[in-house]
């Protein structure tokens, strides 16, 4: 159906007559490219063009570019290029949509080596903000939070109890699960190592104390950084991309006190609930893995348990629950906060907050083990 | 005929939005679109562009029934339709010059050179600056918007546009030339436009024909002269309310098509 773009070259007297024919329409793709660029070469050396216009079959805006662009780097050259043979609408078309001599980007890129190295200190700069804008964040929300206690009446219990449920109690499953496995995997590998020393016995000491001081709460607030943190990130972030924050501010509201303390509090709630559903799941995990493999009774399992274990162990596991739950919070929220207009800048921000925060949920763990070691809790 | 709508039905649960609507869209025409705010006229765009399911009735567009496109095809429909988006839906992760070359990337083989120079011809078309090229959407105010959007749509050389409201929230003056813009396109390309508008400058300036949906039908369709003369009271009130006056006696003192004037704004060499 369509027919290619070409150019016939004819010398008279007049000058130099380039004959378009065919279909000069982008979708002629490539061709239309070597068209244009024959266009070019095949005139280079003449003092007068004329270029015929009165074969050409179709047109569009892409065509019309390439033969105004010959018309005008021929002209450049020192030629006088004329049409013939062209009807109004190539006219129109020519004149509409011509062409424009590209402009030099001003962007220069700078050497590699500077670029490394102006990349390398902006990351330890931008570290170095992020780490004071959540200090100020923290104190934000703290003097929000004295202001809220003052007056209980502006306390938002509706999105709380809401976002209780969404961070809460719709994690419990996976929870649940999760810990349950974590529990079954230690108290196996326990039961075979220390079997080869005739104390397979002491697993249970293995996943009662490590289960309840360390692994419910650490698993339990990686989970919910990767669940709850990237949700919080990615809602207030979109919030942000379709400037709903910006609307709350106009209203004199603050986006604070509307969207980030009733999603801090039903988190700093939720965790230390899961984290103890947690405990429970991994001691269950141990119990029915230590009566498959040590063929352990469960009566004889939670009586070893009890003597393994004192209110204190499960005590510091607990305590840290609400700290993880600030620090994945915080993080959650400024990140969100930083997002800006571009769907990659929100992918972004999700990825560095729960990146940030499973990173800060570990290193405060190890500083915890560090306290409570110091204070022989 | 490019476009051929037949008996469509459409709806979201029980609610009804179509209801055995007819609408033909023929070669080289731009065909207004109006209705009450609500009316449905988003979702029939969407419906014939394939964004929405009908529960029942044909679309055809380019004689193919599309409902039985081969991939091949429906790659095909995608090279000779663009579509304006009421809200610009441009990549917000690419530069605006990216934005552009998208479709001429995806669909053509054509060198980053020449993909650079066209995608500064298209600017330069819907009368942006150069300098727009390396911006980002986020960057850009409602109106640029628009037409980085409408240069994106135009990418291709399309033989339909779909534009949704494409001079909503445009200052008078850039409007009219969105509106001088189309007419030139329509003119030079034999483009064919469909237009969602509630503007009643573009209606008068460049529609060939105004269809009006109401009532989950198109209630009535033809030059703008045949519905100013209609009884419908929608209609009535559309055009001879408040605004609509004004704008039919300025129409009847000018009635020359301001399409065809010259822009002066865009006398560039």
């Amino acid at each position: 159906m369509s027919t290619t773009p070409s150019v016939t070259r004819q010398d008279s007297p007049d000058g130099v007559v380039l004959s378009l024919a065919g279909e000069w329409i982008v979708a002629a793709g490539h061709q239309l490219e070597a068209a244009g660029a024959s266009l070019l070469s095949s005139a280079k050396d003449a003092k007068r063009v004329i270029l015929n216009l009165a074969a050409l079959q179709r047109m569009d805006t892409a065509g019309a570019w390439f033969i105004d662009r010959a018309r005008d780097e021929l002209a450049a050259g020192g030629a006088t290029v004329s049409y013939r043979g062209e009807r109004p609408e190539h006219d129109l078309l020519l004149k509409e949509a011509g062409y424009h001599p590209p402009e030099a980007s001003t962007r220069v890129p700078p050497p590699h080596t500077v670029a490394l190295l102006s990349a390398v200190g902006q990351t330890v700069t931008e570290s170095g903000v992020d780490f004071i804008d959540i200090v100020d964040y923290l104190g934000e929300v703290v003097a929000m939070f004295s202001r809220l206690a003052l007056q209980p009446w502006r306390w938002r219990w509706t999105p709380m109890v809401y976002h209780l449920e969404m961070y809460g109690l719709r994690s419990v499953p996976i929870i649940m699960l999760i810990n349950f496995l974590v529990g079954a995997i230690v108290t196996q590998q326990g039961i075979f190592q220390l079997a080869k020393f005739g104390a397979a016995d002491y697993a249970v000491n293995l996943v009662g104390v490590l289960g309840l001081r360390e692994l419910g709460v650490l698993m339990t607030s990686i989970m919910i950084a990767g669940r709850t943190g990237s949700s919080i990130t990615a809602e207030i972030g979109s919030m942000k991309m379709r400037e709903e924050i910006d609307a709350l501010k106009v209203m004199a509201l603050d986006p604070l006190e509307v969207l980030i303390i009733p999603r801090l509090v039903a988190l700093t709630i939720a965790l230390p609930v899961l984290t103890f559903l947690a405990d429970v799941a991994q001691v269950g995990g141990g119990l029915l893995v230590s009566w498959a493999y040590a063929g352990m009774t469960p009566a004889v399992f939670l009586t070893r348990l009890q003597n393994a274990i004192a209110t204190e162990t499960f005590l510091v596991g607990l305590i840290k629950a609400p700290f993880m739950a600030v620090v994945i919070g915080l993080i959650a929220a400024t990140e969100g906060m930083e997002v800006r207009g571009s769907a990659e800048s929100l992918g972004r921000c999700v990825t560095s907050s729960v990146v940030k925060s499973i990173f800060m949920v570990i290193v405060m763990d190890g500083l915890f083990a560090m306290f409570f070691a110091t204070v022989d809790y | 005929m490019v476009i051929r709508v037949r008996g469509l039905k459409v709806g979201f649960g029980d609610h009804l939005v179509m209801d055995g609507l007819d609408l033909d869209l023929y070669r080289g025409e731009v065909l207004g679109f109006v209705g009450a705010s609500g009316a449905g006229k988003s979702v029939l765009t969407r419906t014939i562009l394939g964004l929405l399911h009908k529960q029942a009735g044909t679309i055809e567009v380019f004689g193919y029934d599309t409902d039985k496109l081969t991939p091949r095809e429906r790659l095909e429909v995608g090279e000779r339709w663009g579509v304006l988006f009421q809200e610009g839906a441009l990549f917000s992760s690419l530069t605006v010059r990216q934005n552009i070359q998208a479709p001429m990337r995806e669909h053509l083989g054509l060198s980053q050179a020449t993909l650079d120079g066209l995608a500064a011809q298209k600017l330069a078309l819907v009368g942006l600056p150069q300098d727009t090229a390396d911006k980002l959407p986020s960057e850009l105010s409602g109106g640029m918007t628009k037409r980085v959007s409408l240069a994106r749509a135009l990418a291709l050389d399309p033989e339909i546009v779909f534009l949704d409201e494409p001079t909503s929230g445009l200052d008078p003056i850039s409007a009219g030339d969105f509106d001088d813009l189309i007419g030139t396109l329509q003119k030079t390309l034999g483009l064919t436009v469909f237009m969602v508008t509630h503007d009643l400058d573009s209606l008068f300036a460049i529609c060939d024909r105004v269809a009006v949906l109401g009532h989950k039908k198109v209630i009535a369709a033809g030059p703008i002269s045949e519905l100013l003369l209609s009884d419908d009271p929608w209609l009535k009130a559309y055009f001879h309310g408040k605004r609509g006056v004004i704008r039919l006696s300025a129409a009847a003192e000018r009635p020359a098509e301001r399409a065809a004037d010259d822009r002066p704004q865009t006398a560039r060499r």
